[in-house]
């Protein structure tokens, strides 16, 4: 019984961290049909800024990663995507490997390609007892930190004037534009709020982990973009699930599978990938209005 | 220019505008101008030009050559956004209403624009007229009826408060009731002091409202004129589709629900 909540909770947690990751890429995705692989790079450069500060207030040190996030995520949007806005969905993303691996590099360049140690809120790896099962600290704030994010930003898209020009934006750009909805202030919010994402999630993996390196958000980017293709790329619910889901199942796998299978569990995962693909093409939760532009 | 001149210029004047698609050249060096207060039409075949003509003037697209102006702005430079802020207000063809977002929504979306405290007011008004849409507000408005999303596309466009409104084939794929209930709304909009410019591939029913038309084939003007001098026309039926108006009267016509 202890067991198999500690699994679940264990699942829960990193399948929200997927979930946070893919809300950051579906929500570029439905404002500009742009697939950003430097997503990844947004959480780097916050593991970074936590490495930098880590032995400062734990506020000053999640304010520092959340800067860092949102500066260079501007900055990509300014000078990488705003100037081949209105290109075509693989022009973009293309250029977005080329952002991805222009940072990555740069950053081996002056800080070397070695992870570094880093321990982070080591405060949250004691465990506590809940209801007489021992969890993890960790595991718990990442899934409170999790939940209160979805719900905020669900809240900020529902309630506000500019969550409801993103909607507007996602759903039928160039009408929004005709209405007056200006969208350089729609994408650079955007791409804040991705930031934003992308660093709440470094700070947690950092602390799990223990661990900065270059390349550590690329892994995370690709399970989470897999997330927001099974969850329907667009929908913003449906990239949330897709990333909770696919988080969760590598984590159940690879308690549940017997050891010797479970070198392969990101084999099961995409064998799973495949036939949610082929049952529903358009995702658990399909983007609704896509196809309706000027 | 004078004050005077200011208000004896026409409200919106097309000058020599030409748009290409790539090879494709979809209006060829036309002019037109729309007065303040009138409801003018442009009517012609599928393919005329004429949804090319008003995306070039709502800054959709921009023309290869040519100017537009409204009084005096110079509306190609302004770029996309700020045409509405122009008083230049788009109701495009097929209506492109926000099929995921409430009735409500699209419409506080019109008035993107505004931060005055009448938006509310505005948004009473109209649930008051659409008792149906004032129903349903809160409902996703991709769940209205043709009909009612097209009321929704127009109503979502007045809550700028433009001084042009311009509609593209807004009987397209509605019943003739529904047609009629349009119409009979555009003659209230201009009675409200906003000035009109219709594209419309069922002339006769915009002959109906209009006070001049404009008729367009191959990307050029064939004809000119009030609607009574155009119907008069020897050549209207063969500027319109070389065929007879009976023959050409709108699929409307023959009767579907």
């Amino acid at each position: 019984m202890d067991r198999l909540v500690q699994t679940l909770v264990d699942a829960v947690s990193v399948g929200g961290l997927y979930a946070l990751t893919a809300l950051g890429i579906g929500l570029i995705f439905g404002v500009m049909r742009l697939i950003n692989f430097a997503h990844g790079e947004l959480i780097m450069i916050a593991g970074y800024a936590v490495l930098l500060m880590f032995d400062m207030p734990v506020g000053l040190v999640v304010i520092g990663a959340l800067a860092a996030s949102v500066l260079l995520a501007l900055a990509i949007e300014r000078a990488a995507f705003r100037p081949i806005r209105t290109a075509d969905p693989p022009t973009l993303l293309i250029s977005s490997f080329a952002v991805s691996f222009f940072l990555q590099k740069t950053m081996i360049l002056f800080v070397g390609s070695r992870p570094k140690g880093v321990d982070f809120l080591p405060d949250l790896a004691r465990q506590v007892e809940i209801a007489g099962i021992r969890l993890q600290l960790l595991q718990i704030v990442t899934i409170v930190v999790s939940a209160i994010l979805l719900v905020g930003l669900s809240w900020f898209l529902r309630t506000t004037r500019l969550g409801l020009e993103m909607r507007a934006a996602a759903e039928n750009f160039a009408m929004a534009q005709v209405l007056g909805v200006r969208a350089n202030r729609v994408i650079a919010t955007a791409f804040a709020i991705s930031a934003v994402l992308a660093a709440v999630v470094a700070c947690l993996f950092v602390a799990q982990t223990g661990l900065v390196q270059p390349r550590m958000g690329l892994q995370l980017v690709v399970i989470a973009f897999v997330g927001t293709v099974i969850g329907g790329l667009g929908s913003l619910p449906g990239a949330a699930l897709g990333g909770f889901l696919v988080g969760a199942t590598t984590i159940l796998l690879q308690t549940l599978l017997p050891p010797d299978l479970r070198v392969f569990r990101e084999a099961f995962v995409f064998v799973a990938v495949a036939l949610v693909l082929l049952l529903r093409p358009q995702g658990i939760i399909p983007a609704r209005g896509l196809k309706e532009r000027i | 220019m004078t004050a005077a001149e200011a208000t004896l210029a026409p409200l919106l004047q097309v000058r020599d505008v030409t748009v290409r698609y790539g090879a494709i050249t979809a209006v060829h060096g036309l002019s037109l101008h729309v007065d303040a207060g009138e409801i003018v039409a442009i009517v012609g075949p599928n393919g005329a030009g004429k949804t090319s003509l008003l995306s070039s003037i709502a800054g959709l697209v921009r023309p290869q050559a040519g100017a537009i102006l409204l009084r005096d702005v110079t509306l190609e430079t302004v770029g996309l956004e700020n045409v509405v802020r122009h008083g230049i207000a788009l109701v495009p063809e097929g209506r492109n209403i926000f099929a995921s977002l409430t009735v409500l929504e699209n419409l506080q979306l019109g008035a993107t624009i505004r931060r005055d405290a009448a938006v509310r007011s505005d948004l009473q008004a109209f649930f008051e007229s659409f008792p149906i849409l004032g129903e349903r507000r809160n409902q996703p408005a991709g769940l209205l009826s043709g009909g009612e999303q097209q009321m929704l596309a127009i109503a979502r466009a007045l809550m700028s408060r433009p001084t042009l409104l311009m509609l593209d084939e807004p009987s397209l794929g509605l019943a003739p009731k529904i047609v009629e209930q349009v119409y009979a709304e555009l003659e209230r909009i201009r009675d409200g002091g906003v000035t009109i410019l219709v594209v419309e591939q069922n002339a006769a029913r915009a002959f109906a409202v209009a006070d001049r038309a404009y008729v367009m084939r191959h990307g050029r003007l064939a004809l000119a004129g009030t609607p009574d001098e155009l119907r008069a026309h020897a050549d209207f039926d063969a500027a319109y589709f070389g065929v007879s108006m009976a023959e050409a009267a709108p699929p409307e016509a023959a009767g579907r629900p």
